[in-house]
This record gives C-alpha cells, sequence and structure tokens, in this order.
C-alpha cells in the first residue's frame, strides 16, 4: 500500500474512533494519529530536506485521474516545521482543553478535525495536482473553521469564525480561478502543466497568472491589506489552535507563493519588487498596530502579520538575487524567509500557548488588568520572555538568525544593483530597523505590564502556574530556539537544499560556504555574550560575597503610600508613541467627565481599530449594502413568491433554450 | 593585535566623562572635579550591597549584568583603523545593533520590574526614542555600505577615504549623525539632561532610580563605555588604513577628547527639547542619514 494512502486510512481511522470513546480520552487518541502520521510523513521529509526527493503516484480513477505525490526539499521543510508545531500543539491542546471536558460535548469533533487538519496539510505540501491541491486546501479551511468556533455559542466567536470562513473561501476562488485558468489552456492539473503553460505564454500573462495566485495566497498568509481575517480569528480560537494557526498555517499561503514562484519560474525581478513592496508594508503596518492592542492574543495577531511581513522581505530579495542572477542574494534571501518561517512558527506557537495559560489562570486576556504574574507563575514567565525577545529579533535566539540573513542580503544587495535595486533595499533596510524597534517597544509592553511590578486587579480565583504536563510542550519548543539562535550554521546547513529548489538554475551557484563562515561567527559572538553576562554575575556575586541584599520599597519620589494603581499601564506605556502615529490608526476613545466636587467614579477606555479595514471592508460592504436594499423586496419571506420565483426561473430556462434554438434557425435561414 | 581597539575604548571610558564635566564646569565658570571623579565615585559603588525593591523580581537583578555584558561585547566588534575588532564579520554592524538593543530590552523591562509610575515612564520613552533612532543609524551604515562595497565594521572603515569634497562631505555628515545617535543613545543633551532633578523630565536617569550599590556602578560605567564606543566609531571615520600606531593612537585619543569637549561645550549653550518634540528630533536624524544616502548615489555617478 502506499504512504499516502496508509496516512489518509490511520486518520480516518482515528477520527471516526474519537466519536465511540470517552471525551476525555478523545485528546490522547488525537495525539496518537498525529505522532504516527508526523513519524511518517517527517520521514519522507527529512531525506527530501537531505536530498532524496519522494515522488509516487497515486491513481484514483475517473475524478482525479492520476494525482503525483511529489515531496521536493521545499516540501519538505515545511513538513518538518508543521509537524512540530501541531505536535506541540496536541501536547499543549489536550491539557488545555480538560477544562472544557463534559461541558460542551464538542471535545470529540475539535479533535477529530483537529487531525483532519493536520493530514490536509501535509496534503497541501505533497500533492502537485490543482484539483486534488483545491481539495486538501478546502478540507483544510473547514477543518479550521471547526476549530475555530469551538466556543460557539460566543457570538463574538461565530462572528469571527465566520468572517474567517468567507475570507477563507474568497482565498479559494482566487486559486480556483488560477486553475481552471492553466486547466482550460493545457486541459491538464498537473502543476507541470503550470510550468509549461507560463513558460508557452508572455510574460505579461504569466505575471498576472502569478498575481492571481499569490493575492489568493496572501489572504492565506495574512499579507496586508488582505489581512482582516486574522486579527479576528486568532484571538477566539483556543490557544493551540491559535498557536498552529499562526505558526503554521499562515505558512501555507507563505509555501504556495514559493511554490507558485519555483512552478512558475518567469518575471523573478518583477515578482520580487512586487512581494518586497507587499512585505515592507506588511512588516511596519503590522507592529504598529499591535504596539496598540490591549487584548493579548490579538496583539499576538497583528505581530503574525508583521513576521510574515519578514517572511516577504526574504522572499522578495531571493526572488529579486534571481532576477538579476546574483547567487549570493538568492541564497540569503530565501534561506532568512525559510529559517524566518521556521522561527516564526516556533516563537510565535510559543508565545500563544503561554497566553492560553494567562487565560485560563486569569479568565481575561486584557493586558491593563494584569500583572506581578512573574511570581507566581515563574515558568510561563521565562518562556514568555524568552520566546519575546526571539520575535524582537534579539541575540542569542533564533529571531535574530533569520532576521540577521535578511539583512546580509540587503546589504549585499545594495553594491551589486542598479539604481532601482539599491533604493528599494536601502528603504527596505529602514523599514526592517523600524520593525525591529517597533517590535521592542510592543513586547517590553507585553512581558513587563504582564508579568513585573504588582498585581494591577484583584481576581477571586487563586493564581497558581501551570501543570508540569502544560508547560512540557513550550520547554520543547524553547530547546530548539536556543539551538536555533546558538548553533545557527547548522540550520543553515539543512537549508541548502531547500534553497537550491529555487537557486538551481544560477550560475556558480555555491554562496552556501561563505554564509556558513559568515553564521558561524554568529555562534560565536552569541556564545561570547553568555559567557560575558555569567561572568559579569559571578564577579557581582564573589565582590558582594560578604554583604547581604537589602529589600527596601520602591523609591516613590517621597510619596510614602504608592499603590498598585499608580502604576504604568499598556496604555500609559505606549501613549507617547500613539500621540505620534495618530494619523494612521482609528482610536475610539469614551471618558467620562469629572462632575461636582465629589465625582462618580470615572473611565477613560480606548479601542484601537483598523484603519485598513475600515477603507477596504467596512466601507465597500456599506456600499453594497445599500445597493442590494434597493432589490431587497424580491426577498420578502412570502412563501407563494419564491414559488413563483422558481416557477418563473423555469419558464425563463425553457425559453431562452427555445428562443435560441429559434434564433439558429432564423440566422441559418438568412446566410441561406 | 586585534585587540589594540578594544584595549584603547576601555582606557578612554576611564576618562571621557571626566573630560565632558571638566568642559561643562569650566564653561559654567566653575572649577569643577578632576577628569577621574566619575570613575572614583562608579569604583565606590562597586564596594557597595545592593538594595532591590520588594515588587521586583529577578529580571531587576540580572538586567544590569546583561546590559552591560551587552555593551562590552559591542565593543569588541568596533575595528580601530586597519586593525579588525576581536570579532569581525560580515554586517557584524547588524549584531552590534542588535546586542546594545537586547541590552536595551533588559533596562527596560527591567525598569518596569520596579512597579513604579516614574520609571514606566522612563521606560517608555527609551523605547520609543530608540525605535525612532534605529532606522538612522542603519540607512547611515547602509549609504557607507554602498559607497565602500563592504558589509562589516572594519572593512568599510579601512576602505574609506577622503578625497573628494563630496566624500569630505559625507564624512561630516556621517559624524554629525553617529555624534546624534550617541546623544540619544547615552541620553544626554538636547533629548535628556542627566542633570535634571525632576523624575518627570528625565529619560535614562528616571529608568534607574531604584538601582543602587553594585548595579547602579555597573549602569553608570556602561554609559562611559557606550560613549567612549561611539566615539571610537566616530574616530574610525578620520583612521585611514596604512597609518601606523605613533599616529593613529593619539588621532584616536584627540577624536575623543573632542568628542567630549563637543558634547560637553553644547550641553553648556542649548537646552534640553520638550518632550513632545524629541521624536521630531530624531526623526530628523533619519532624513539626515537619507542625505548621505544621496550624497553616496551622487558619488558613485548613480544617478544623473
Amino acid at each position: 500500500m502506499s504512504l499516502s494512502l496508509f496516512i489518509i486510512l490511520i486518520t480516518l481511522l482515528f477520527s471516526l474512533l474519537m466519536f465511540f470513546i470517552k471525551e476525555s480520552w478523545a485528546g490522547t487518541i488525537a495525539l496518537g494519529s498525529v505522532l504516527i502520521n508526523t513519524a511518517i510523513s517527517s520521514w519522507v521529509a527529512a531525506n527530501a530536506v537531505l536530498g532524496h526527493s519522494f515522488e509516487e503516484i497515486i491513481n484514483t480513477g475517473v475524478v482525479f485521474g492520476d494525482i503525483p505525490i511529489r515531496v521536493d526539499a521545499l516540501s519538505g521543510w515545511f513538513i518538518l516545521m508543521m509537524n512540530f508545531t501541531v505536535l506541540t500543539g496536541i501536547l499543549y491542546g489536550r491539557r488545555y482543553m480538560k477544562h472544557y471536558e463534559n461541558k460542551s460535548g464538542m471535545l470529540s469533533l475539535h479533535f477529530a478535525s483537529y487531525i483532519i487538519n493536520h493530514i490536509s496539510m501535509i496534503g497541501i505540501f505533497m500533492v502537485q495536482n490543482s484539483l486534488a491541491f483545491l481539495y486538501v486546501w478546502e478540507i483544510m479551511a473547514l477543518s479550521s473553521f471547526i476549530m475555530v468556533i469551538f466556543d460557539y455559542k460566543n457570538p463574538e466567536t461565530l462572528k469571527a469564525g465566520i468572517n474567517f470562513l468567507i475570507q477563507s473561501h474568497v482565498c479559494i476562488l482566487l486559486l480556483t480561478l488560477g486553475f481552471i485558468w492553466v486547466s482550460t489552456q493545457t486541459g491538464s492539473y498537473d502543476f507541470d502543466a503550470i510550468r509549461q503553460y507560463s513558460v508557452s505564454v508572455s510574460p505579461a500573462i504569466s505575471l498576472s497568472l502569478y498575481l492571481v495566485f499569490f493575492i489568493g495566497f496572501a489572504i492565506k498568509a495574512g499579507f496586508v491589506p488582505f489581512h482582516t481575517w486574522l486579527p479576528y480569528a486568532h484571538p477566539v480560537a483556543p490557544s493551540h489552535v491559535s498557536g498552529v494557526m499562526s505558526g503554521v498555517m499562515l505558512k501555507l499561503g507563505i509555501f504556495g507563493i514559493l511554490r507558485m514562484l519555483v512552478v512558475m519560474n518567469q518575471n523573478y525581478l518583477i515578482i520580487g519588487y512586487i512581494v518586497l513592496i507587499v512585505s515592507i508594508i506588511s512588516g511596519v503596518y503590522g507592529v504598529m498596530l499591535a504596539i496598540v492592542q490591549h487584548n493579548l492574543k490579538k496583539l499576538l495577531a497583528y505581530h503574525s502579520i508583521e513576521n510574515i511581513g519578514i517572511i516577504g522581505i526574504g522572499i522578495g530579495i531571493g526572488a529579486i538575487g534571481i532576477g538579476i542572477n546574483n547567487p549570493y542574494l538568492a541564497f540569503a534571501g530565501f534561506a532568512g524567509a525559510l529559517l524566518h518561517t521556521l522561527n516564526h512558527s516556533l516563537f510565535k506557537s510559543l508565545l500563544f500557548y503561554n497566553s492560553g495559560t494567562i487565560y485560563q489562570t486569569l479568565h481575561t486576556l486584557n493586558i491593563d488588568s494584569m500583572g506581578g504574574l512573574i511570581k507566581k507563575m515563574p515558568h510561563t514567565a521565562l518562556l514568555f520572555l524568552i520566546s519575546a525577545m526571539a520575535i524582537c529579533g534579539l541575540p542569542p535566539f533564533n529571531g535574530f538568525v533569520s532576521e540577521f540573513l535578511i539583512y546580509v542580503g540587503l546589504f549585499e544587495g545594495v553594491h551589486s544593483g542598479s539604481l532601482s535595486i539599491i533604493t528599494f533595499f536601502i528603504i527596505t533596510i529602514a523599514g526592517l530597523a523600524l520593525i525591529g524597534g517597533l517590535a521592542l517597544l510592543c513586547f517590553t509592553k507585553a512581558f513587563g505590564i504582564i508579568f513585573l511590578g504588582q498585581e494591577r486587579s484583584q481576581f477571586e480565583h487563586e493564581i497558581v502556574e501551570a501543570e508540569p504536563s502544560k508547560l512540557f510542550p513550550g520547554y520543547l519548543v524553547l530547546v530548539f530556539i536556543m539551538a536555533i539562535g546558538l548553533f545557527p550554521q547548522v540550520f543553515i546547513r539543512l537549508l541548502i537544499n531547500p534553497v537550491n529548489v529555487f537557486t538551481a538554475g544560477l550560475e556558480n551557484a555555491s554562496p552556501s560556504l561563505a554564509m556558513i563562515t559568515n553564521i558561524k561567527s554568529i555562534s560565536l559572538v552569541a556564545w561570547a555574550f553568555i559567557v560575558a553576562i555569567a561572568s559579569i554575575w559571578a564577579i557581582k556575586h564573589f565582590v558582594l560575597r560578604n554583604k547581604k541584599d537589602v529589600i527596601a520599597p520602591t523609591w516613590g519620589c517621597g510619596y510614602s503610600a504608592p499603590n498598585s494603581k499608580m502604576q504604568y499601564t499598556a496604555s500609559s506605556y505606549v501613549r507617547s508613541y500613539r500621540k505620534l502615529i495618530g494619523p494612521i490608526l482609528i482610536m475610539n476613545k469614551k471618558e467620562g467627565d469629572i462632575k461636582g466636587v465629589f465625582s462618580s467614579p470615572i473611565f477613560s477606555h480606548t479601542h484601537p481599530y483598523d484603519k485598513m479595514e475600515s477603507i477596504l471592508i467596512d466601507y465597500p460592504l456599506k456600499i453594497l449594502n445599500k445597493v442590494m436594499s434597493r432589490v431587497r423586496f424580491i426577498q420578502n419571506g412570502n412563501m407563494r413568491y419564491y414559488i413563483l420565483y422558481g416557477v418563473l426561473f423555469v419558464i425563463i430556462i425553457v425559453l431562452v433554450s427555445l428562443l435560441s434554438g429559434m434564433a439558429t434557425y432564423v440566422f441559418n435561414l438568412l446566410k441561406q | 593585535m586585534s585587540g589594540t581597539g578594544f584595549i584603547l575604548i576601555i582606557l578612554t571610558s576611564f576618562f571621557f566623562t571626566g573630560i565632558l564635566i571638566r568642559t561643562k564646569s569650566i564653561f559654567s565658570g566653575r572649577k569643577g572635579p578632576g577628569i577621574f571623579q566619575p570613575m572614583k565615585d562608579i569604583w565606590r559603588l562597586f564596594h557597595k550591597e545592593n538594595v532591590y525593591s520588594q515588587t521586583s523580581s529577578f529580571i531587576f537583578k540580572i538586567a544590569p549584568d546583561i546590559y552591560f555584558a551587552s555593551i562590552l561585547i559591542a565593543i569588541m566588534m568596533i575595528p580601530f583603523g586597519n586593525q579588525k575588532g576581536i570579532f569581525s564579520f560580515n554586517g557584524d554592524f547588524v549584531f552590534f545593533a542588535y546586542l546594545l538593543a537586547a541590552g536595551k530590552f533588559f533596562s527596560i523591562i527591567s525598569a518596569l520590574d520596579t512597579g513604579s509610575s516614574f520609571e514606566g515612564m522612563g521606560a517608555s520613552r527609551e523605547a520609543l526614542y530608540s525605535f525612532l533612532a534605529e532606522p538612522a543609524f542603519f540607512l547611515l551604515m547602509g549609504s557607507l555600505a554602498l559607497l565602500t562595497g563592504y558589509t562589516s565594521f572594519s572593512d568599510i572603515f579601512s576602505s574609506i577615504s577622503f578625497d573628494s569634497y563630496i566624500s569630505i562631505a559625507i564624512g561630516t555628515l556621517a559624524s554629525f549623525v553617529l555624534v546624534l545617535i550617541s546623544m540619544i543613545e547615552n541620553s544626554r543633551m538636547p533629548v535628556d539632561d542627566p542633570k535634571t532633578h525632576l523624575e518627570l523630565t528625565m529619560v535614562h536617569e528616571v529608568m534607574i532610580l531604584d538601582n543602587s550599590g553594585f548595579d547602579l556602578g555597573l549602569i553608570l560605567y556602561a554609559t562611559n563605555l557606550k560613549f567612549a564606543m561611539y566615539g571610537a566609531i566616530i574616530a574610525n571615520l578620520f583612521l585611514t588604513p596604512g597609518k601606523e600606531l605613533y599616529y593613529s593612537v593619539p588621532i584616536f585619543i584627540g577624536a575623543q577628547t573632542l568628542f567630549a569637549v563637543i558634547v560637553g561645550a553644547s550641553e553648556s549653550f542649548i537646552a534640553r527639547f520638550r518632550m513632545s518634540h524629541n521624536p521630531q528630533f530624531i526623526i530628523t536624524i533619519g532624513s539626515v542619514s537619507l542625505l548621505i544616502f544621496f550624497a553616496v548615489l551622487l558619488m558613485l555617478g548613480k544617478y544623473i
């Protein structure tokens, strides 16, 4: 039996089994299925990354015909990345979902869709037949929709879920359009047909075909301005699902963009420019909005947009590198993009797991009401701190390595290109630096306000650290975050084959050696940094060995009764920033005035809103609603009218065919 | 001999702030302390025990160590004339900037760790100013990389040469930008006044209100090191390759002293900006960096 069929069979069996056992077992069953599927697909994928591609053809009879299953190094890299996050996701999720046991009755369905979602993602990375690709893509979209609306009794969740469902189908619509376009021209659904078609037509047509795919995949990946579903869907989903969605599912869009780049190897330069521009806007805009969010998961969701932007910058540089035949540039760009894809899946999933732990402890996600958690939840705090530093791209963690690769590519490109490339790259460098600085502002806010200082509000329930089994997946991710940060050369080596998928056609394409030597220095300096910290710490303890630390209250500048309400809050921390970028934001503010001498309690609420969403989604919808209200009389709720519509429809159909027959007859008569 | 730069920067850091303070006192008509007085103060602090706030956690205890270590390692990347720094590789200035950012990350969260209303204020400002200043530094390094064709500190500085009017203009503008960036990074005038006594108007000083003893010593000495580090980068612009040590060392010391005197003089004659004007000022530096970029393009004849 072929490998792919075996995986499908296992998954079906396990998901059926899910409905016949006790709810408390569902998580374990899902874990079993994920483990088996991970083991099989990772073996294939690891071989592909090391240079042994996998290929088989499944014959499915009349509907699909032959479906080619191809795992090259690019698919392999994505499968390995995806498997790891799905695995830690289920490890965390089965503990997280314990909370909802015997409460909703949806648990079995949730876990069944989790494993079906896993296998559909494996399918997306492997299948190279457009019809089958659309099918697995649709299964992925539907199963993730079911996972998002787990808490369906909450109207907000349902609304966000439907928003997500509609936008993922706009994405599918565009993909279908692109695939049908090719298949009507070539009569084949194989990806090879797309390759041949794009070579045979003029560059302009092939570019517009690419753009159709690009916009479709960009919706999934969350590039600005196609991002509006993302900040709604991520916060309402259960935390492990948010982790998997942000860590892995967005990357399906990235994978699609990369795969189409390989398949339609045309117009690299112009595609590079387009991707670069969209990515810089995504990166800067995403982090700008992330900073002003008060909801922790929404903040993380906007940060996903930022990171997708960074990945996109890498892709743009790589494509331009191929376009101007500069292997070093191409390697730096694609390696940076692929490594950042992995890195983002690591730290972002970890951040979402942590936010889930915080949510289940405090029952709120509002950053402003948190504070001082580091003393009660030290493990969660440590995990959050390291992933926050990693997402800011600070050494010695993994986020820095991928951003460094992209920077090196940019600086390399600055003095090897034409004026337009130089200008674009300089703007990108400034943009990337800006993104780094803004991310620092955002995550010092998130970590500082959530975990440090004193508690900002009282909670009725006791705040305790999560149980070890819930922390374990977090530490598992942490190991990789540290490993990539401290031994980047190992991972760059692994990237040689995946990047080669793009750069194989270039002359003297062996820039990886120079790059690895360079990356080794990073590892060296990162270690030096750690050694320096350790030795300063040791010296401090040696010098102060006979002295005892004194514990005293925080300096209140002479005020003797400071309380926790006088601390800086998340809103006040970013106030000057908010004032600065005012024109780009929509800030809905509600304030109560002080009335009289003995005023009643006053309040001040701020709700940030996405300006791009209001212009690109809300306004057109308003117009559409206005237009549609003119024809609303058709839908009057009266059954008799509906029957009349049906009859009218039948009559029109019959008349049309009759009339067209008559028209042909008359036409033929005239011709004679 | 790649450690020469490192040793020289450490040596300079001993008297840099002293010269600065001395300049200020001469301009204001006072005799002022000796140039080693700041180091003596720091030395005394190193012998004192730490006082920790009861609100703070382990973050507050390790933050000064990390902050100091980040600057120490950053200094090791600075070259000296045509000699490489201890660590030198392509794109080392990216690592340099991000390493400093890592130190800053910790100094910011350690300020938030105390739960003080004042220290949060300083932290907020520090984070805001540093994200505004970041693009200016990268634009500058990008332009220099474009000018020289190299992507590491030592290669860029050893191949830069001032042989035409435009290149002299570029050098002047670059030093101007570096001086201003170092003023922001070190929280000096006109962005921040370290001698102010009102917490509401401080930036860096208010962040370290709760630090004391050894930790405070580390932070204060780190400030000295940071000054010397930026001074060294500026001096490197003028240390053209081929100079023997008996030329380059005096040039280095001279440039550092001049830098300290300029900082002291400017602090004596200009007042601190209003807080709300600081962002505008910092964005201006970014535009000066852009000017350098255009000058480089002009020089390379990339556009006509």
